[in-house]
């Protein structure tokens, strides 16, 4: 087994500062008026990165088996791509039918 | 909790690897929900709307919370893996605090909703929020149970570090519920 | 009759599977004769309207989470273990788990039937009535106000939770529990068809598990899912279901695949024609059986985009699917063929599963869908496909494993009649409805008028409807005969080049006496490359660990109905009681000293 190859102590509070730090940047970025117009890919990429090093370092998918990212990054690419479609089917279906409520 | 000491053939431990199916089977769950709230997104017929509502401080602090938690069990594990039982009960103990913690937050942020007029009857935004978070309410209320599980054998003297895949296991699901909200903090509290 | 309910043996699971299933079988095949009795002339009076509205969504909704998904997890209990050369699954107790809750849901959606007084209305009135696709917002609470929505969804909601704890399990045993040397491209191809619908169940079941808890919230608490006058569209409900429900038709499929995949080179004496091709086609298929949901919508109106998108996916999925049935054809062609009655069934399969994917690619177009949506032409191709197809693999892998489950070959003479009847009693029953559809019957009504001129038509499909009946009835004679004068099967009676064939019929309790070592994919066959292996001695050279039985999975699967209980009849207790068993099985379970 690889208990051995999981990163020490020292990787994990690493880790944990550049999370708090990306929370952070997230929440100023809510709140910084000059981000308004490109706000929602920043906050995507900076959650996407959050995402990831949890992954990688926390659930030690860098280090272990493949076997395991493929267990867990093919249902998750899949659910992207399903995202992706009902956004699209459901948001074209319901502007082209023309919204039928506000807010 | 037993230990697989047979042969396998990838040489990969069984619970481990079911575990990460299981997680990948979460990831189609809770697209479903958070799809669901995208699609739903502005299209309350009646109010309270999420801007007027959501408090970004509070939950803030909860994300954070929680993040810290995510800490808390890697060193939980590190703790378990290396023998260190004194410190493995007390990592344990500590994530599933912050886990506690992490409920008390919602259930002070759902009675608040409740109290400025949205429940889950109200409108699409109350329907989708609160099942969507409730559904991630209720995997943090079973991880806090689980480590508090795994906590009471530690101080009972059943979880050593024979057990350290059982550790591992927790915190994939514990850190699993940790990025489920690092998404569900961004696409629901963030863009708005 | 103790040793049965803690079982944790994967043969002893399987078995029970097996006649669980097809009990509920046989209770579908009753709800379509009595469907067939009334539409056998036009104007029927047998049942009324809401009867037959029950009769079709539980013969539905039977057909597909009782019987068709558990017969063949019946052959993934039984035969996976036995072909990758292991001693159990991964998890024995979880997979009794699934047994357990498996048997507990089908009950619980079939109590409906006869629990009408408990809820002031008669018997018979209040199974679900939905259809077994529940289109909302039919299914609301202002629409459908009796229990039989709450059963349909509640019953499925506990279902999910079996097959998904199963192909958790299926998933660990097929990638860790191979024999030593069986690499994946040496895996059978039934296995890795298996391993393929697992993996569709895994992530198929969480989809409809969100919508029915959707479904489940509007009903009981209130919320607006689906209820456009809150600004929701129940298009999302369709959406969400096919998401499911197309994968759910190959999670349907493949194992029958993989089932005539082992039968046809086995009676044609030769290597499956294109292994690789047939392996890569089954994971192509479980790809692409995510992106064309959509052809079932074609009529909400989903705009020229969508449709183009799923109509061409839908087309693209019949390549793979045509490739596996050129290469079954292939691997038949020029073998020393025995026409036993499992070869029968399996080129009954090739032959049947061709006409309906034939109609199927027919509504992969728009406008030919638009035409064919909701009438007997639908009927006709999913019967084609699930019972033509689905049903024909099972039967040909029934009576390919049955001597292997149970010591004894069924009767062949039988076996003939069984299939020859079922063969002309399916096509006599579902190909006049692609006539009766296309000349304007509507499905799910539950009368028509002598005036649509589909009288003679229906009159043929009912008869051939109790011809099927009529062969169920052989296969019945058949088994019981068996278990008292059936033909001792021995290790081996076919010729088979996989692993099961290499120990006693039925396999001792802990399946092989040494662990094989696999060093190709036909291991018991000689070819030009290599010799047949050594079948493992018959008395183990050491004492084998068997883990014995254990309760706790059975409690555990207890407390879903009875958490179910709770929001069927508004009472709020019950839920705790419901949890309380719930978790007492996991933790008594946990902690249980168990060693694999």
């Amino acid at each position: 087994m690889n208990e051995h190859s999981h990163p020490a102590a020292g990787v994990y509070l690493r880790v944990a500062a550049v999370l708090v730090i990306l929370t952070v940047l997230e929440v100023g970025v809510f709140y910084v008026p000059a981000f308004h117009p490109v706000l929602v890919p920043v906050l995507l990429v900076l959650s996407a990165v959050k995402f990831t090093l949890v992954v990688m370092f926390y659930m030690h998918l860098k280090a272990d088996s493949r076997v395991f990212t493929f267990l867990f990054g093919a249902p998750l690419l899949l659910a992207a791509v399903v995202m992706v479609a009902l956004l699209f089917l459901l948001l074209g279906a319901l502007t082209l039918r023309g919204a039928a409520g506000a807010g | 909790m037993t230990t697989h000491g047979t042969h396998t053939s990838l040489g990969l431990d069984s619970r481990k690897m079911a575990f990460w199916a299981f997680i990948g089977s979460e990831c189609l769950l809770f697209t479903s929900l958070i799809s669901t709230y995208l699609v739903y997104k502005g299209r309350s017929v009646v109010g309270p709307y999420p801007h007027e509502i959501l408090n970004i401080p509070f939950t803030s602090v909860s994300t954070f919370d929680l993040l810290m938690s995510s800490l808390m069990m890697v060193l939980a594990l590190a703790a378990v893996q290396r023998g260190d039982m004194k410190w493995g009960k007390i990592w344990l103990f500590c994530t599933a605090l912050l886990g506690l913690v992490f409920l008390g937050g919602q259930v002070i942020e759902f009675t608040e909703f409740v109290h400025k007029g949205l429940t889950l009857q109200t409108n699409l935004f109350g329907c989708t929020f609160f099942v969507l978070t409730g559904t991630h309410g209720a995997h943090v209320t079973v991880g806090v149970l689980w480590l508090l599980t795994l906590w009471v054998r530690a101080l009972q003297g059943k979880l050593t570090s024979a057990n350290a895949m059982t550790v591992e296991i927790t915190g994939l699901y514990w850190h699993f519920v940790d990025v489920v909200w690092i998404v569900i903090f961004t696409v629901v509290y963030l863009i708005q | 009759m103790k040793s049965w309910l803690t079982t944790t043996d994967h043969k002893r699971i399987g078995l029970l599977y097996f006649f669980t299933a097809f009990a509920f079988f046989l209770i579908g095949g009753i709800e379509a004769l009595v469907i067939r009795a009334q539409l056998a002339q036009p104007n029927g009076h047998l049942v009324t309207a809401e009867t037959y509205n029950q009769l079709f969504t539980m013969h539905g909704t039977t057909m597909v989470f009782l019987a068709l998904m558990p017969l063949s997890a019946s052959f993934f209990n039984y035969i996976v273990p036995l072909q990758i050369g292991a001693r159990d699954v991964a998890f024995p107790r979880l997979n009794a788990f699934s047994y357990w809750v498996f048997l507990l849901g089908g009950l619980f959606l079939n109590a409906s039937w006869f629990v009408g007084p408990l809820f002031h209305a008669g018997v018979l009135n209040v199974a679900p009535d939905g259809g077994w696709f529940g289109y909302a917002n039919l299914t609301e609470r202002q629409f459908s106000p009796g229990p039989n929505i709450d059963f349909w969804l509640l019953g499925l909601q506990i279902l999910g939770i079996s097959s998904l704890a199963a192909g958790f399990n299926f998933i660990v045993t097929i990638l860790n529990l191979r024999a030593p040397g069986m690499r994946m491209m040496r895996v059978p191809a039934f296995t890795w068809m298996t391993l393929v619908t697992q993996f569709l169940v895994i992530t198929a079941f969480p989809v409809i598990t969100v919508a029915l808890a959707f479904l489940m919230f509007d009903r009981f608490f209130g919320t607006h899912f689906y209820v456009s006058q809150a600004g929701a569209t129940p298009i999302l409900w369709q959406h969400l279901f096919w998401l499911f429900g197309h994968p759910e038709v190959y999670i349907l499929i493949l194992p029958a695949m993989g089932i005539v995949s082992e039968v046809l080179p086995t009676f044609a004496r030769k290597p499956l024609f294109g292994y690789t091709v047939v392996v890569y086609s089954g994971i192509l298929i479980g790809f692409m059986g995510w992106g064309v949901w959509s052809h079932h919508m074609f009529s909400v109106g989903l705009g020229p985009i969508a449709d183009s998108v799923f109509s061409a996916t839908t087309m693209l999925i019949a390549v793979p699917t045509g490739v596996k049935i050129f290469n079954w054809i292939a691997t038949l062609w020029g073998g020393d063929i025995r026409g036993t009655t499992a070869l029968h069934f399996a080129v009954g399969f090739i032959a049947m599963f061709i006409i309906g994917g034939l109609s199927g690619v027919t509504h992969a177009s728009p406008p030919a869908d638009l035409q064919q949506t909701d009438t007997y032409y639908v009927v006709a191709h999913i019967h084609y496909v699930l019972f033509g197809g689905t049903i024909m693999g099972l039967f040909a892998g029934i009576y390919y494993w049955w001597p292997k489950m149970t010591g004894r070959l069924l009767s062949e003479a039988l076996g003939k009649w069984h299939f020859w009847l079922q063969f002309v009693g399916m096509n006599l029953a579902f190909f006049p409805m692609h006539l009766i559809g296309l000349l304007g019957m509507p499905r799910r009504i539950y009368t028509y008028s002598p005036e649509l001129g589909v009288s003679d038509l229906n009159l043929l499909s009912t008869i051939g409807a109790f011809l099927i009946a009529l062969s169920i009835l052989v296969f019945v004679v058949n088994i019981v005969r068996t278990r008292r004068r059936g033909q001792r099967a021995g290790n081996d009676p076919w010729g088979g080049a996989t692993l099961e064939w290499s120990i006693s019929s039925p396999p001792p309790v802990y399946n092989f006496s040494v662990i094989p070592t696999v060093a190709n994919r036909l291991p018991r066959w000689k070819t030009e490359h290599h010799e047949p292996m050594r079948d493992p001695p018959g008395t183990p050279p050491a004492p084998i660990h068997v883990p014995g039985g254990s309760w706790w999975p059975m409690l555990a699967a207890l407390g879903l109905p009875i958490l179910a209980l709770a929001p069927l009849t508004h009472t709020l207790w019950i839920a705790f009681v419901g949890v309380a068993v719930l978790l007492a099985g996991i933790y008594l379970w946990a902690f249980e000293p168990f060693d694999v």
